[in-house]
């Protein structure tokens, strides 16, 4: 029986719980919405409810449930070591079994569970996005030209004309390779941020790592599992693990928390009860691996392969790679030891930006509410550039940045490492010519 | 359950946004921080804009008799908001503003939503602290800590929230607003209200408005731990230090149980079979001042005995210090899943006393308490570690809690050093102040709420 399966799992964590309301010093949702129904300790509450038979599966109660970003901070701060993300979670597929899916969501799921449909979706989205999307001005998003289920006041991103993983080699040798990794790429990299997803490959390249970047791998099923839906989730994590499990490699490379997590953590808590598969998702958790720390601990920073970076930039830890990965230290001394670039620290650079990603999609305006004070944060900094590592917290950055009268390039920190070697590089060829 | 008219009249003062009535909303009203109390979901939470709709709500549940329950953070360990009697649950925390910093005379004027730790960020700039500041400091409100006349580590040299109370604005239980103190030092006109209604757990009236003193942060400041094998010893320090007129701003304590378990939780280096460490820092804003009291502090623990004493030479080092006494309820939170937190308080001289007679109340019902708290001010925190659902055992645990009271008052002690009586204490009030005394706050409470529909059921239980 997993997490996924029966609430009376979750038991040992709700009686951790002494209501004692520390979480309400962190919880972005709470901060905004000051009601006890918002915050961990009214939703265990709610939990503890429904278990004693006082509280039906009611649609009231889902929405309670629903508004949670899984940003791990009541987690951090609380006395008891509450792991409330894991509560919330496994009473959202509780809910989705009691009261089914909701229509939209089920076909969106079947959509991420089959990717060849969802990449042929995508990448016919991209031929006809400028249908629906109006480009802005100068910040890298266009808005929606009509209200379907986007706000209109939101920009997202483009999608890429080719997908990251059609432009690139499923193998990427290297002359005597150090280390052989796997890279999971993400959606939001594969369709999104192409030019970062090929700086990792470009930095790893640089440092000898061969890279192996299966062709049938697809959505992590973050998304799915924040929205419930065990049974889909459980399926595309088997077929994760068969598809990383057979690869021969040191480590498996990922470049958004989310997804680490998910093949860190939730595959595992997926897949508690059939224990070959458990096994296997072990084993490939062991090899996870943020592209930032792998450079930092795996390889070594090498200062000799850095060029000049003329920037001033702060950095957003991003909730999944900081609380669930524990890769806050990693960006910040990969961004520290670029010559030429200044560091600053924004206000509060841990909390949550608000996106939570589909949260961003269900609940726009408290996501966006949420979201001003990292605007600000920003603001306040001075920076000319905002550095983090999660392609949904530049998603809602960016469109912050649009709602929030700001103009500043994002980059992942490995789009800077891969600028810094490339400056290198130049000097270095002007130097022997 | 209330009628739709009510209902219809709340959502006409409020807003439809500010009336909450689902169940799902009521359940998480249902509560607060206090544990084995027994929960009650209210007929409705109103949040509140304004002042105005404060005094609109008061006359509406005058009108119609339903019971109000003011709310803050909902923090407390009084059982203080949980809505026993059902009514309406009265949310402030929206009315959050700081109205004004006056650091010419040294006072600052709150509404009652706002958090304490984001006045004493307020006033930073201007070097000057809020002192009162209890475990709750990032998530309690003003109106909340100052209706439970909350306490905290500085209570000895700094005191307590009724100390740093200048004034009140008050919505009476008729709708009237009064406005009682102010800014100045010294102010002795008329009885004394501002302290009448602070600590009075919203049960004579609703507090809008809040006048504190403030005063310079202490600029130096020396900590060190102190480990004992003999609770006497640990005593006789205590005593020592303050017949030696030293006031530190920290003096606590932790028993041989707590200290175990923060060992076992937290790993932070403190000897298992100690039987006490005390936690002590001195500050103030002359540096030679904080280093004798410091140099006085630390000769007082040697002669008395003090097995080790760890001082903190960095910052870091000091935080580390305070991270074990900081780790001590979490510690004991872990070991079963129901904590029963008291803040009986004795005269500091009987803290040794108290200690063991909380070690004996522990053997004869066979419980397990680990005992922390405010060695200096005498404000202890014995923390019985238990399991509600386990009956036999809550009967006891009942038992030791009635004992520890008794004890308590028989050492010229009290029922609540800084948590307040709320319905957890109300039945042991005759205890502490008679019949006589009780019929003395019986009065007070008739003429200013002659239908008691503030908070019923707490402070004198079952009104």
């Amino acid at each position: 029986m997993t997490m996924y399966d029966s609430l009376e799992t979750v038991k040992a964590e709700l009686a951790k719980c002494m209501k004692c309301g520390n979480c309400q010093e962190v919880c972005p949702i709470y901060l905004e919405e000051r009601k006890e129904g918002t915050v961990a300790r009214g939703k265990i509450k709610l939990v503890e409810a429904v278990l004693k038979g006082d509280l039906k599966y009611t649609d009231g109660f889902a929405e309670k449930l629903a508004l949670c970003l899984t940003c791990k901070a009541c987690n951090a701060k609380c006395p008891c070591g509450v792991k409330v993300d894991k509560i919330i979670l496994g009473t959202r597929a509780a809910i989705v079994k009691n009261k089914g899916l909701h229509p939209l969501k089920k076909f969106i799921f079947g959509t991420l569970k089959r990717p060849g449909l969802f990449n042929f979706g995508l990448k016919t989205g991209s031929v006809f996005q400028g249908l629906v999307f109006k480009k802005h001005k100068s910040l890298n998003g266009s808005y929606p030209r009509f209200p379907f289920g986007l706000d209109l006041k939101r920009i997202i991103p483009p999608l890429a004309s080719t997908p990251l993983r059609d432009q690139l080699p499923e193998v990427v040798k290297v002359d005597n390779p150090v280390k052989k990794v796997a890279f999971f790429t993400g959606c939001t990299m594969n369709y999104l941020y192409v030019d970062a997803g090929k700086a990792v490959v470009n930095i790893l390249k640089r440092n000898n790592v061969e890279i192996v970047i299966p062709k049938d791998q697809h959505c992590c099923s973050m998304p799915i599992i924040a929205h419930g839906d065990a049974e889909t989730a459980k399926e595309m994590a088997k077929s994760h693990v068969d598809i990383f499990g057979k690869l021969d490699v040191d480590a498996i490379i990922t470049t958004c928390g989310s997804c680490g997590c998910t093949f860190g953590h939730h595959y595992q808590e997926l897949l508690e009860d059939d224990p070959e598969y458990y096994e296997k998702a072990k084993a490939i958790a062991a090899k996870i691996i943020d592209i930032s720390d792998f450079i930092v601990k795996e390889i070594g920073l090498d200062k000799v392969k850095l060029g000049p970076v003329n920037m001033k930039v702060t950095y957003h830890d991003p909730c999944h790679l900081n609380r669930g990965m524990g890769v806050k230290d990693s960006p910040r001394e990969i961004l520290k030891a670029i010559p030429g670039l200044e560091f600053v620290e924004m206000k509060n650079a841990d909390r949550c930006c608000g996106s939570a990603g589909s949260f961003s999609l269900t609940h726009y305006d408290l996501s966006m509410d949420i979201h001003k004070h990292k605007t600000e944060a920003i603001k306040a900094t001075g920076a000319d550039a905002i550095v983090t590592g999660c392609g949904s917290c530049i998603m809602q950055i960016t469109d912050g940045m649009n709602r929030f009268d700001l103009n500043l390039p994002i980059y992942y920190t490995v789009e800077i490492l891969a600028k810094s070697y490339a400056a290198k590089e130049a000097e270095d060829k002007k130097v022997a010519s | 359950m209330l009628s739709q008219e009510v209902l219809n009249e709340l959502i006409k003062i409020l807003g439809k946004e500010n009336v909450l009535t689902s169940k799902e909303d009521m359940i998480t009203y249902s509560f607060d921080a206090t544990a084995d109390m027994p929960s009650q979901e209210p007929d409705v939470v109103v949040t509140p804009d304004t002042k105005e709709q404060v005094v609109a709500v008061v006359k509406l549940a005058n009108k119609y008799q339903i019971p109000l329950i003011t709310r803050g953070s909902g923090t407390n360990l009084s059982g203080g908001t949980i809505p026993i009697k059902k009514g309406i649950v009265l949310s402030m925390l929206k009315l959050d503003k700081i109205v004004e910093i006056d650091a010419e005379n040294l006072t600052a004027r709150v509404q009652p939503g706002l958090v304490i730790q984001r006045l004493n960020e307020a006033v930073a700039s201007y070097g000057l602290i809020y002192p009162p500041d209890p475990g709750t400091v990032t998530t309690a409100t003003m109106g909340g800590s100052v209706s439970e006349c909350s306490g905290g580590l500085r209570g000895l040299k700094y005191g307590v929230t009724k100390d740093y109370v200048m004034g009140l604005e008050v919505v009476m239980a008729n709708g009237d607003v009064i406005r009682t103190g102010g800014k100045t030092v010294k102010n002795v006109s008329g009885y004394d209200l501002t302290k009448l209604f602070t600590g009075a757990e919203g049960t004579l009236g609703i507090i809008t408005e809040i006048t504190v003193k403030l005063i310079p942060a202490p600029k130096y400041r020396r900590s060190m731990l102190a480990i004992f094998d003999n609770l006497d010893k640990a005593g006789k320090t205590i005593a020592d230090i303050i017949s030696n007129q030293v006031i530190p701003a920290t003096l606590e304590i932790m028993d041989n149980v707590t200290i175990r378990t923060v060992e076992n939780y937290a790993k932070v280096g403190l000897p298992t079979d100690a039987e006490a460490v005390l936690i002590l820092e001195v500050d103030g804003s002359i540096e030679q001042v904080v280093v004798n009291e410091f140099n006085t502090v630390q000769k007082i623990c040697k002669e008395n005995g003090a097995v080790d004493i760890k001082l903190a030479q960095s910052d870091a080092e000091r935080d580390g210090i305070f991270a074990a006494r900081r780790a001590a309820l979490p510690a004991l939170a872990q070991v079963k899943p129901t904590t029963v937190l008291e803040d009986a308080t004795v005269p500091r001289s009987k803290i040794p006393e108290m200690l063991k007679a909380l070690k004996n109340i522990a053997k004869k019902y066979n419980l397990q308490i680990g005992t922390f708290g405010h060695a200096g001010d005498g404000n202890l925190h014995p923390t019985i570690l238990t399991d509600e659902s386990d009956k036999e055992e809550m009967e006891r645990v009942h038992k030791a809690v009635d004992e520890i009271f008794k004890v308590a008052i028989e050492l010229g002690g009290t029922l609540s050093g800084e948590h307040g009586i709320g319905m957890a204490k109300a039945k042991y009030m005759e205890w502490e102040f008679g019949q006589e005394g009780i019929a003395v706050m019986q009065k007070i409470k008739d003429a200013l709420d002659p239908d008691h529909i503030l908070n019923p059921g707490k402070m004198f239980g079952g009104n």
